[in-house]
């Protein structure tokens, strides 16, 4: 994608359907939704899988990995944590990946 | 080294009879001056905030000025509502692990709110998520449909917020439920109504920082008493009320049922108006994108801790004592007789007036959101033809307020007596399947028309009112019909889909040109934000 996008001229001005029509823009809102698809799979799977596990598997989230602490009071907190962490993730791909492409597209714009 | 069981005599001699001592229900001394304190603080703020608060941008949205920290904790105290704050740690006190089961998913929301609605709704949108919904649509069918969803949502929450209120204030100072209720109504109309978005923010980050401070001391003090050992507190808890306190129970009964119950928690973040509305705050979709792992991290580690408080409590405290009449009965006052057992009656009180400070900045932001579906959406787009002056614009939005505000107050006392936390979970259906589907198709999908978005609007908010309506917790507890006809406790398995189902079908039926071709500049806007307020 970086290749296409620095051999992209610089200096032409886009119109507004050029730029939404431009292999960039496409790639970038592609990027954006794969991004995003793929972490709320992740979600996905984390949550219901924790949740339907509760729900179902109840002799397995009740086996104790401490002394009394049952296996379900891990999975919760790690249901958490990784939701957390998804998102943090997010973020640090936004900030150093979609915005300055971002900003490049903006700049091809015709005032 | 104190030994479980030296800890388990000691408890077992002193507890029963301290709770029985509680100042719980008696104004003290240290209750009232936290009470008014925050009072206090918050009309000063106010009163400051409603200089700089004379057109509807910073009415609505506090011209957009506020930083993305700041969104992050105003967000985090948006949220954190008296139902997570007493409902849940009530929950985990009472019937122990299925409390736990609510806390994830009230968090997992905020991950998908982030990757598919936030910096969209940010770009797209002015004061209300209507905005983005009526972006390349009709605007007058599509924002009376959106406010009709926007208002439900808003009720249903503002319901539960204000039993949480009266229940609370009425057990805090011993004063009368209805007194309890008209004295939030004021106090909350005095912000949104002088201080508009600025003031209800300061309020809800005021209110976020006292809470997790308030929650973290009862974390630290109930772990205290515990060798500071999670596994020591979680051994007392075995102790006196067997293995299955510490399993997964009886409320999510089936694998569908567990679903629903997860669609509606997670998706229904996603359809929240008083939470969309926050996005317009930030300058923008970057900073809107910070404020939600701000959010995020604050809100996940109050839900981290807060079962320890619910658990802490049950041991304590104990069940039986929670359970008096005198406390409430259904548990929420779990975390303030923990409070009071472990520091005495200042940090009851202080504990009662955070409690206190988070009805308030949650009803004032119900309150601005369901003000501006009113005044924004109807008034100025409908009525007005989107043609209306500042000063109308301000003047429609306080009205609003008031109406709103008065509503609010009428309804805590009408649904008096119900569970806060489960009336939440039934807001939380309605958002999922009334504004979320809208929103989403609106945002992604170039085939999205008027009537698509009206139908599966109306579609998602009937079939899901209906579904409670039928399901056992209106039904049978509130109608006392003997069995309910809807067998689950959550539709949104159901209500959302049919949601999707009817907008995709109808928007292929009625193809809109107008629509499609729209949804260029909508598109630069969304992932740009070229043109946006």
């Amino acid at each position: 994608m970086s290749n296409v996008a620095a051999k992209a001229e610089k200096s032409t001005q886009k119109s507004v359907h050029e730029v939404i029509e431009s292999p960039q823009f496409k790639a970038l809102v592609a990027k954006r939704w794969s991004v995003s698809m793929a972490l709320l799979v992740l979600l996905f799977v984390s949550y219901y899988g924790y949740i339907i596990l509760v729900a179902t598997a109840k002799d397995f989230v009740s086996q104790k990995v401490g002394e009394v602490t049952t296996l379900a009071i891990p999975l919760g907190i790690a249901a958490i944590v990784l939701a957390w962490a998804l998102t943090a993730f997010y973020v640090a791909w936004a900030n150093k990946s979609y915005d300055p492409e971002v900003e490049r597209l903006k700049g091809q714009l015709k005032h | 080294m104190l030994q479980p069981g030296a800890i388990m005599q000691s408890l077992l001699s002193t507890a029963p009879a301290a709770p029985m001592e509680s100042t719980l229900g008696k104004p003290t001394a240290a209750s009232i001056g936290f009470f008014f304190a925050i009072v206090l603080v918050t009309l000063v703020i106010t009163y400051f905030a409603a200089r700089k608060t004379k057109t509807s941008s910073e009415f609505y949205a506090a011209g957009r000025s506020v930083s993305a920290l700041q969104n992050g904790f105003a967000l985090a105290g948006d949220y954190m509502s008296a139902a997570s704050f007493l409902g849940i740690s009530g929950m985990v006190a009472l019937s122990g692990y299925d409390g736990m089961i609510y806390a994830t998913g009230w968090l997992v929301g905020w991950p998908a709110l982030m990757f598919l609605v936030a910096e969209p709704l940010r770009n797209l949108g002015k004061f209300t998520f209507a905005d983005v919904v009526a972006f390349r649509l009709r605007n007058r069918p599509v924002r009376i449909a959106a406010a009709i969803g926007g208002i439900l949502t808003v009720l249903f929450y503002t319901i539960a917020q204000m039993v949480g209120s009266g229940s609370l204030i009425a057990l805090m100072f011993g004063l009368k439920y209805e007194y309890a209720e008209i004295i939030v109504g004021a106090v909350m109309l005095a912000y949104v109504l002088f201080g508009g978005m600025l003031a209800t923010t300061w309020v809800q980050i005021i209110k976020a920082g006292l809470l997790l401070v308030g929650v973290t001391l009862l974390t630290a003090l109930t772990l205290s008493k515990f060798n500071w050992s999670p596994t020591e507190l979680y051994s007392q808890v075995v102790a006196k009320y067997g293995p299955t306190a510490l399993q997964p129970g009886g409320i999510v009964a089936s694998p569908i049922e567990a679903v629903s119950l997860g669609l509606a928690l997670m998706f229904g973040l996603l359809g929240l108006p008083h939470i969309l509305m926050r996005f317009y705050t930030v300058p923008d979709a970057k900073a809107a994108r910070k404020s939600v792992l701000y959010a995020t991290g604050l809100i996940g580690y109050f839900y981290v801790i807060i079962p320890i408080v619910g658990f802490g409590a049950s041991v304590l405290v104990s069940r039986d004592t929670i359970k008096l009449p005198a406390f409430g009965g259904g548990g929420n006052m779990a975390a303030p007789l923990l409070a009071e057992l472990l520091g005495g009656t200042a940090f009851l009180g202080f504990i009662a007036a955070v409690a206190f400070a988070t009805i308030l900045a949650v009803v004032a932001g119900l309150t601005l959101a369901g003000a501006s579906a009113y005044s924004h959406d109807i008034y100025v787009s409908v009525i007005k033809g989107g043609h209306a002056t500042e000063e109308e614009q301000v003047k429609a939005a306080k009205i609003a307020t008031v109406v709103f505000g008065v509503a609010a107050v009428g309804l805590g006392i009408l649904f008096k007596g119900q569970n806060v936390a489960f009336m939440v979970g039934l807001a939380f259906a309605i958002a999922a399947s009334a504004n979320f589907p809208a929103l989403l198709m609106s945002i992604t999908w170039k085939r999205f028309t008027t009537q698509g978005a009206v139908w599966s609007i109306l579609v998602g908010a009937l079939s899901s009112c209906t579904m409670i309506l039928l399901s056992k917790t209106v039904w049978v507890d509130v109608l006392k019909f003997e069995n309910a006809i809807f067998p689950m406790k959550n539709p949104a398995i159901f209500s959302m889909t049919a949601a999707f189902g009817v907008g995709i079908v109808v928007s292929l039926l009625t193809p809109e040109k107008e629509a499609q071709e729209k949804f260029e500049e909508e598109k630069l806007r969304t992932y740009l934000g070229v043109g946006a307020e």
